[in-house]
């Protein structure tokens, strides 16, 4: 680790190199770990060491970015000649109008010391423990158990300094049969929290009862979306129109609906950057504090997220969600949260007549963004239900669904919750009951 | 860089690695992104740093460094056989890699421009009128252009003596335009969705792009499409155009070649494969006027280089002849469970990633027809083009595609446009369907800058040739 005086120092230096009018710095350094394990065997075992300055220059409404690696002093004041020197090359933005000023940035506490202290032979003992559990049942495993720390500081020339530490770790396994798999994977700041042996039972649990699959017609069915499938769902919500810039745009689903109910009223979605039971980050890559936003109440649209550029352009203030500059996609939230319920599995699984029971989703895209029309894959443990009981498992099913209108039709929610990665941060979110979820398409496995 | 790769080498031999190999690598990339008129991201990022890859105690390991000094390098290759020493716990056999690869040699990509000496200005220029031509058109409401330049100068070295010196240089561009009204958003991209078109090339590669000349026309596309008819629902003939025949080559028969995924490596994040070993000379994959040959050789392709990451050279493989499946894209380890040396895919994208088996440039090879006889010999159909959306199950089975732009096709002409356009199938059924290809005239090459795979997650820059096909019987408009 660097620490915070480490990279206060190298930031500090690095402004004082510039002579741009305004200056940013952001510093992120990491020290990462990843054990890759297939056919219940480490094949891949990784770790990397690195830290990267970026450096954003701005001169009059012209604004240049470069980054190094490299942190002698030579590549810094390098560094800092070519983001300018990129900056005077260009024509006036007229939208951009200036780099944030300090606010208090409150403390979070993400960094853990276990986390960042495990050992190779530690995340090889877990996997060991994994990869016993699918060999006893004469199935197979294979996964990834990550440890990483990462620090990130931001400076600019207003008199920003903020510094955060986090630890991140996470253990997936996909356990396979001849003709089944199945999926567990558990996320946390502490290595401490993720048990082996709990994510092993899972998987195995899930390969063994898929055995001998049938397949099934598509069609509109009632189905339970495991937390694993709602954090993708939830996810590419995010990304397609949670987020300022996209609304501007006319290109998100927020456009023009502020205040109407787009989605059911057991529905609710916020964004907390400093919630320690998602992935907290006090800060966005501005400096900027980040801010608890209510995107969808009780289905009613709310607000979406912004950095300085777009609440600039509305007289707002930033929320705290910019991503890395230059970034012409805009801000996207980072700490994810869809609002518990009361229910759980075992009685969505008892209300439901007919109908599918979904562990995760493969290779989703959208189809029609605005529209929030999603397709991807069921995998890793499909199950048909009929009469309040798992049947059978099924075969692999495609969807192509309206994700704001799945979230109207939302029968019940669990109470447990489960943490997983997003595209930029974490999210958190319970199972959900859905009717008339439509599946268009059936595959061979 | 000879000094730090010997040091690395060195260190991990004394620690009792069987093989090592470092990478030396250091990256420079230039981004230029201009938005509704103005320019909205100008970046350069330089990127170092150096990974050793040792077996130890018959298993992998692998640790980075950003940082160059000799020093470190011994730090570096200590800690990978370490973690090579902890793979070893969780092993079933030893880690096999066929013969010795041993070549000591340069490549450099040929460029007529280097596109670092092109004055930042001409550059921002080009991409600003080709934004103005865009933006002529009303009911535009989001234009973008870009280009991007990446050069990569890469050390590889062995212990089993190879030293290879590599420079990569690579030149990208290209433009979009969305139309937006009440309920709809429509995209039009040129040349190719995915940002841009993208070739190991210099600066000539974008100056003739011609996106300024097509500016007007894919504008006016986009906002035609807002009130175009949605795609109809149905069973019928389909012809693609090279772009999105391009992403089904690299979805539906790049993927499942990847010798890793089929061996199950990849199985927990990205899946494995349906061309199961036993599948191999013998299996139909397509019909007998399907060819697919991977060739990382081809110039100014995306996906070409010297060697690979593995040091073995860049060379040319049979994928489908004649319909049957012939061969996969192989690593050392891979290709010697096969009794066979390695056909050389083994990238990483940067010096803090393991090589992993990548697609090359996956060519489908050109037929016979030309585009005009196609279209004038398919009765009722829909010609689809330029890729929109894309989603494919872990076994590459079940796809479902989306494009940007669609026309119906009757008796023998191009017919209305159609908005929202989608179809989708089962890859060897589909492959099946196809009764024409269009020739060479007609083929074309196609960088794909973003394929995902491993984990950490890589990005690598690949390629792939296709002319426009005709595939009959196959399922349109899901959504």
């Amino acid at each position: 680790m660097l620490g915070s005086e480490r990279m206060k120092q190298i930031t500090e230096r690095l402004l004082t190199y510039s002579t741009a009018q305004q200056t940013e710095v952001v510093l992120f350094s990491e020290d990462t770990y990843l054990t890759r394990f297939a056919n219940s065997r480490i094949h891949q075992n990784v770790a990397e060491r690195n830290a990267q300055i970026r450096v954003r220059a701005v001169a009059g409404q012209k604004v240049g970015v470069a980054s190094t690696n490299d942190l002698s002093d030579a590549a810094l004041q390098r560094v800092a000649e070519n983001a300018l020197q990129i900056a005077s090359l260009q024509p006036d933005n007229p939208d951009f109008q200036s780099l944030p000023a300090p606010q208090p940035i409150p403390e979070v506490k993400a960094f853990v010391q276990a986390t960042a202290s495990i050992t190779p032979q530690e995340r090889a003992q877990a996997v060991a423990t994994v990869c016993k559990l699918a060999t006893e049942r004469g199935l197979i495993a294979s996964g990834a158990y990550s440890s990483a720390t990462t620090e990130y500081a931001v400076a600019n020339s207003h008199g920003i300094f903020a510094y955060a530490p986090q630890t991140l770790s996470e253990l997936s396994a996909v356990v396979m049969s001849i003709d089944s798999s199945g999926y567990a994977s558990s996320s946390s700041l502490d290595v401490r929290q993720i048990d082996p042996e709990q994510i092993g039972r899972e998987a195995v649990d899930k390969a063994t009862r898929g055995r001998n699959p049938k397949a099934i017609e598509p069609g509109e069915y009632t189905v339970i979306l495991e937390e694993y499938a709602v954090a993708t769902l939830m996810t590419y919500l995010s990304y397609l129109g949670l987020g300022a810039l996209s609304v501007q745009e006319g290109r998100s689903f927020m456009a023009n609906r502020f205040g109407q109910r787009i989605t059911g009223d057991n529905i609710s979605i916020w964004d907390d950057g400093l919630d320690t039971t998602g992935l907290p980050v006090p800060f966005d890559f501005e400096g900027v504090p980040k801010q608890r936003v209510e995107l969808i109440t009780d289905g009613v649209a709310k607000a979406v997220v912004y950095d300085s550029y777009t609440a600039n352009k509305e007289g707002k203030q930033s929320t705290g969600h910019a991503l890395p500059a230059p970034n012409t996609y805009g801000p996207l939230p980072s700490n994810l949260f869809l609002g518990a319920g009361t229910s759980t599995k075992e009685e969505m699984l008892a209300s439901i007549d007919r109908g599918l029971w979904v562990t995760r989703f493969h290779y989703v895209n959208p189809v029609h963004p605005l529209k929030t029309i999603l397709t991807g894959m069921t995998r890793d443990g499909t199950f048909w239900i009929e009469k309040g009981e798992i049947q059978k498992p099924t075969k692999n099913l495609r969807f192509t669904q309206n994700t704001l209108e799945a979230l109207s039709r939302v029968r019940t929610i669990t109470e447990q919750t489960r943490l997983s990665r997003s595209f930029f941060g974490g999210i958190r979110v319970p199972a959900l009951c859905i009717d008339r979820f439509a599946f268009t398409g059936a595959t061979e496995f | 860089m000879k000094d730090l790769a010997e040091r690395a080498l060195n260190a991990a031999q004394l620690q009792g690695a069987s093989y090592a190999d470092a990478r030396i690598l250091q990256r420079k990339t230039q981004s230029i992104v201009v938005k509704n008129g103005h320019v909205e991201a100008l970046a350069q990022d330089d990127d170092q740093g150096f990974g050793v890859r040792v077996v130890v105690n018959g298993a992998w390991g692998f640790a980075s460094s950003s940082v160059l000094t000799l020093d470190e390098a011994t730090h570096v290759a200590a800690r990978a056989a370490d973690i090579a020493r902890a793979s070893s716990l969780v092993k079933i056999h030893d880690v096999t890699l066929g013969p010795p690869e041993v070549h000591v040699s340069r490549y450099e990509t040929p460029v007529e421009v280097d596109p670092f000496s092109v004055p930042l200005q001409d550059k921002i220029a080009l991409l600003l009128a080709a934004d103005a031509e865009m933006r002529h058109i009303k009911g535009i409401a989001i234009t973008e252009s870009n280009m991007e330049f990446v050069q990569v100068e890469k050390v590889f070295a062995s212990t089993e003596g190879s030293y290879i010196e590599q420079k990569l240089v690579e030149s990208g561009s290209g433009m979009e335009a969305t139309a937006v009204s009440e309920g709809e958003v429509q995209t039009r991209a040129f040349p190719n969705s995915f940002g841009r078109q993208q070739g190991k090339a210099g600066y000539e590669f974008v100056r003739d792009r011609k996106l300024v000349e097509n500016g007007q026309r894919v504008a006016d596309e986009a906002v035609s499409l807002l009130t175009a008819p949605q795609c109809p629902s149905g069973i019928t003939t389909l012809i693609l155009d090279s772009t999105q025949l391009a992403l089904q080559v690299h979805e539906s028969c790049g993927h499942p070649i990847e010798l890793d995924r089929v061996m199950g490596e990849e199985a927990s994040f990205a899946g494995t494969s349906f061309l199961t070993q036993e599948k191999l000379g013998s299996y139909r994959y397509g019909s007998p006027i399907i060819n697919i040959y991977a060739d990382a050789t081809i110039p100014g392709a995306l996906g070409t280089f010297g060697y690979d990451d593995e040091g073995v050279p860049a060379q040319r493989a049979a994928i489908v002849k004649g319909g049957i499946f012939s061969g996969y894209l192989t690593s050392r380890e891979t290709a010697s469970l096969l009794g066979a040396r390695s056909n050389g895919t083994m990238r990483a994208d940067g010096w803090n990633r393991i090589p992993l088996i990548r697609m090359t440039n996956i060519n489908l090879e050109p037929g016979t027809w030309e585009f005009d006889d196609l279209i004038s010999d398919t009765d009722d159909g829909i010609y689809m083009a330029i890729n929109k959306s894309w989603s494919i199950d872990d076994k590459r089975l079940n796809f479902q595609f989306g494009t940007q732009l669609a026309y119906e096709i009757k008796k023998g002409k191009l017919g209305t446009m159609l908005k929202n356009a989608t179809y989708t199938g089962i890859t060897p059924e589909f492959w099946a369907s196809c009764d024409a290809i269009c020739s060479e005239k007609h083929w074309q090459i196609w960088g794909l800058p973003n394929c995902g795979k491993g984990e950490p997650m890589q990005a690598a820059h690949v390629a792939h040739g296709a002319a426009p096909a005709r595939f009959r019987n196959v399922r349109v408009g899901i959504a």
